[in-house]
């Protein structure tokens, strides 16, 4: 594959910078889960 | 019930539902046949070569970012519009502007690579390039109103007009390439009287591409929405706490 850095680096940086705001998103909750009550999730 | 039980249940009354983690395991699943797909199965363009497997990542960023935009006004319409005023449609917007933010930054990205192939360069001043920079500052911007002070529903409120107008942009621009002289290429696959044809693997990864990145961003959307609706209980608690403290100290 010619470019291949480019490419991969395009990918790379796609699914990285996604699964890190993921991931961010799903330890915050874990985190705020722990202080709030059921009460204040209507999703359970 | 034991402290594991207490901790392990605590954990998992996060954001997550059954339904959330069946449509993430999902996800990963698209997302790992996308990167199959486009880097390995599908075959290199004629005039491109293989650079052209960068689009399958760049044309998906987009979308979702416009996708994204688009739901931001609409939730931001609905708020205003509903008597109710439900909280939970301004957090839906809040919600998916910031993952329209993080989309439009990939495009800029990955594009910005593409471009240093087929171009020679990283940047120009292109009127598609910089009004791609416009919005993503633009909505850079509505989120940092969105964290000026206040009470909720202030908040709601002037982010609500702020998405209404902000939404303006994305016509312009979705049609800049037509409206001025540009670098960046033209609608292709989306048009009809364009004179471009796709191998049939290289059209099925760019729609597989769409379909896997909107199953991430409905993944992100439900969590990111969740996640504002336990951060606005834990501003809320902290309001009151500080409240009932200051009354303590007054002696009321």
């Amino acid at each position: 594959m010619d470019h291949a850095s480019f490419i991969i680096a395009s990918y790379a940086l796609t699914f990285v910078s996604i699964a890190g705001y993921a991931l961010y998103i799903v330890r915050r909750a874990r985190r705020l889960g722990a202080l709030t009550s059921d009460d204040d999730k209507p999703w359970i | 019930m034991t402290t594991f039980q207490t901790a392990f249940e605590a954990k998992s009354k996060t954001t997550g539902t059954a339904a959330s983690k069946k449509l993430g395991a999902a996800t990963i699943v698209a997302v790992i046949f996308l990167v199959l797909s486009g880097l390995i199965f599908s075959a290199e363009d004629v005039v491109q070569g293989s650079t052209v497997r960068i689009m399958y990542v760049h044309v998906p960023s987009i979308w979702v970012a416009y996708l994204a935009f688009a739901l931001t006004a609409i939730f931001s319409g609905v708020y205003l519009s509903n008597r109710s005023r439900s909280l939970i449609w301004d957090r839906l917007a809040g919600a998916s502007a910031e993952i329209g933010v993080l989309f439009v930054a990939v495009s800029l990205v990955t594009g910005s690579l593409w471009g240093r192939l087929t171009w020679g360069t990283f940047w120009v001043w292109d009127a598609r390039l910089t009004s791609t920079a416009f919005l993503f500052i633009t909505y850079i911007g509505y989120l940092a109103v969105r964290r000026l002070g206040g009470t909720f529903r202030q908040r709601a409120r002037r982010s609500s007009v702020m998405a209404l107008l902000s939404v303006l942009e994305i016509p312009l621009v979705h049609f800049s390439v037509n409206l001025w002289r540009t670098l960046h290429q033209k609608a292709s696959v989306a048009d009809p009287n364009a004179k471009v044809s796709l191998d049939g693997l290289m059209l099925f990864t760019l729609f597989w591409g769409l379909i896997s990145f909107t199953m991430l961003f409905a993944w992100l959307l439900v969590h990111r929405q969740r996640l504002m609706a336990l951060e606005d209980a834990v501003q809320d608690r902290g309001l009151d706490r500080a409240i009932q403290q200051r009354r303590t100290e007054a002696g009321l």
